[in-house]
């Protein structure tokens, strides 16, 4: 038993396993409290829900693993869908055709990516904390969009845009199988390509990775303009999600998407982490907030949750350490 | 001169001093006293956060919870002062001081008794305080406060050619606050352990100084500096509103970092808070005065941060080479 116990340990790790423990706690608990909970209708509603807050952290994840942090995920991702939503609108609104869409969710990633390549090489050439870096970058970034559309909202898209963010191939989701391609990119970069090495010894250690003959200035810039590539994935999304487009639009998930991280066993200081414990932490807080939302509270109740259950999983974590049940 | 470019807070001190030049020739309403007495009065809240977070990344920590903790303070203390009756300022304070504390302390016992980093305590603090005072109090505002409270005291007034110039108690407070924060961390021997502590924990630690009281003394007073930030952001805005200061946190660390304090520990000033919160606020008064679009006021203010920070570094680091990157927060 024990044997058995350990050898699934070892092939998806500790932390996968206790945080499918706690996602079985939530469910039991929540199909016990509501008839409703454990239905196709509601799991539906989960897999839509979870991939512009997975998506995210997604873009989040990097440079936490790398040691930093990028507060201007949220800002980035409405600064890109408004860059799409600009060109289909100049290309004439509802009746863009696809060449436009196509146009516009290429220039929609590179003004992530160029927003992130900028906080890397500041990060990266003047060694300046990326905290600060991004925090800056975020205040910029939100005051450009609030100026170039007065605070309002842009829509009117073109309607083959929709199953991107309500549509589904085989049962499954549109959005969510976005997400999960995402994750998997994700996941090979951080576990099988040379740059996923390079961050994680970064996040461990700037000065001997570097000692060691990695370019980590390189390494800095690619990691920040990766996250801002993701940001706009996640604007594009977000944007075929609500048919809008708002500077300000999910802006809540800034720190959300921090906590899924550390929820997800992210070391804070960087050089510990991975994709699958993240994700299932993502889901563990989405069907918090989807049955706290079934048994009627509101949405402030499941960020106090949120919150709260990040707190109590750091305490168990810490207990479990303490009394030795770590090795 | 090369030892006032050596600091950061020199540096920031010159570059205040040239942008108030250059609105000074821009605008003639921007060197006024009336203006000035505007700016300290609407920075004032801000700069009560400031001196509290700044012990609090001193001590090499980091707060995201406190503009959502001084909501909470508001609210409990509007509670506090109906059960007492009406109260006054004295119970204004106590309470607003009192419950600000106990906030800081569920930040400390955390981060003490289960060893959680404080940027994972604080940020999960954020999301408790603020969903369950968005909650309980259903998102609703309060207009119905005790006179006293919303009342303007003026301190000091003077009739100037262009307007009134004024010392109300928000600028008063702000004024004991920061002279309070410089005299611990300057005048003490829990400030000097407080810098001795975030620059090397694990020396210090073996020095023998305790690290439970640095996290308790850190995190306790920026509660108490939250409480009466809230408390004084009522008295400014006459009202209580549960998202009034939602994402102040990050505005006031941008100032705080920009000031000199540094993430990870063991660096920052009251003077470097001062001068990073007015500079933020003298950029925004000064578009404002120009007639700039209000729209682009954060573009702005967030371009020259950027600025300032790729600019800062480059010089002083090449002379002189890399040491510690402060990477810890």
């Amino acid at each position: 038993m024990i044997e058995a116990y350990r050898r699934i340990r070892d092939l998806v790790g500790a932390e996968v396993l206790g945080l499918l423990a706690f996602l079985v706690v939530v469910v039991a608990a929540f199909s016990l409290a509501t008839p409703r909970f454990l239905t196709g209708e509601n799991f539906g509603s989960i897999a839509f829900q979870l991939p512009e807050l997975g998506l995210l952290t997604l873009a989040m994840l990097v440079p936490i693993l790398s040691g930093g942090l990028n507060l201007a995920i949220t800002y980035t991702a409405n600064f890109c869908g408004l860059t799409l939503a600009w060109i289909l609108q100049v290309h004439g609104g509802v009746d863009a055709g696809i060449g436009a869409f196509l146009l516009g969710c290429g220039a929609a990633l590179a003004v992530g990516a160029a927003v992130g390549l900028v906080m890397g090489l500041v990060i990266a050439y003047v060694g300046a904390h990326p905290i600060l870096v991004s925090l800056a970058m975020m205040i910029f970034i939100r005051g450009l969009g609030e100026f170039l559309t007065r605070g309002g909202d842009i829509s009117g898209f073109p309607t083959f845009i929709q199953p991107i963010g309500h549509g589904s191939v085989l049962g499954l989701p549109i959005p969510l199988l976005i997400f999960l391609a995402a994750a998997a990119i994700w996941y090979v970069m951080l576990q099988r390509t040379r740059h996923g090495f390079s961050t994680y010894m970064l996040g461990s250690n700037l000065e001997a990775t570097r000692y060691s003959g990695i370019p980590t200035r390189r390494t800095i810039t690619l990691i920040y303009t990766l996250s801002g590539l993701m940001c706009a994935v996640a604007g594009i999304v977000m944007l075929a999600r609500f048919n809008s487009v708002r500077v300000g639009h999910g802006d809540a998930y800034l720190l959300i998407t921090v906590l899924a991280c550390f929820l997800g066993g992210v070391d804070p200081f960087g050089g510990f982490g991975r994709v699958a414990p993240v994700a299932i932490a993502l889901l563990i807080l989405q069907v918090l907030s989807s049955g706290l939302n079934l048994v009627g509270a509101n949405q402030h109740l499941s960020t106090a949750v949120w919150g709260l259950f990040l707190i109590a999983v750091m305490v168990i974590r810490f207990g479990w350490h303490r009394f030795g049940f770590g090795r | 001169m090369p030892r006032l470019l050596a600091s950061t807070e020199g540096r920031l001190a010159i570059v205040l001093v040239v942008v108030c030049a250059l609105l000074s020739v821009a605008s003639d309403q921007f060197l006024t006293f009336a203006n000035f007495s505007n700016l300290l009065a609407a920075s004032a809240v801000n700069l009560i956060f400031a001196v509290g977070l700044v012990v609090v990344l001193i001590a090499g920590g980091i707060d995201i919870s406190f503009a959502v903790a001084a909501s909470v303070v508001q609210y409990l203390t509007v509670f506090a002062l109906q059960a007492v009756g009406g109260g006054n300022w004295a119970f204004g304070f106590l309470f607003a001081g009192v419950i600000g504390i106990g906030l800081g302390a569920i930040n400390a016992a955390l981060i003490y008794y289960f060893r959680i980093i404080s940027i994972v305590v604080t940020i999960a603090t954020f999301n408790a305080f603020f969903g369950l005072l968005m909650f309980f109090t259903g998102g609703k505002y309060i207009y119905d406060l005790p006179d006293w409270w919303t009342h303007r005291i003026v301190f000091f007034e003077m009739k100037t050619p262009s307007g009134w110039a004024e010392l109300t108690l928000p600028g008063v407070v702000m004024i004991v606050a920061a002279l309070a924060t410089w005299l611990l961390i300057n005048r003490t021997t829990t400030g000097r352990q407080l810098y001795a502590y975030g620059d090397n924990p694990e020396g210090a630690r073996r020095e023998g100084i305790s690290v439970g009281a640095m996290t308790f003394i850190a995190f306790c007073w920026m509660g108490l500096m939250a409480g009466i930030a809230g408390l004084m952001q009522v008295n400014f805005v006459k009202e209580v509103v549960p998202s009034a200061l939602l994402g102040r946190e990050l505005d006031v660390l941008a100032a705080v970092v920009l000031g000199g304090a540094r993430l990870g520990g063991g660096r920052g000033s009251v003077l470097g808070c001062v001068l990073g919160v007015l500079l933020v606020a003298i950029i925004q008064n000064g578009l404002n005065l120009l007639g700039v679009s209000p729209y682009a006021f954060k573009m702005v203010i967030g371009a020259f941060i950027l600025f300032a920070i790729s600019t800062s570094n480059i010089s002083f680091r090449k002379l002189f080479g890399t040491a510690g990157n402060g990477r810890r927060a």
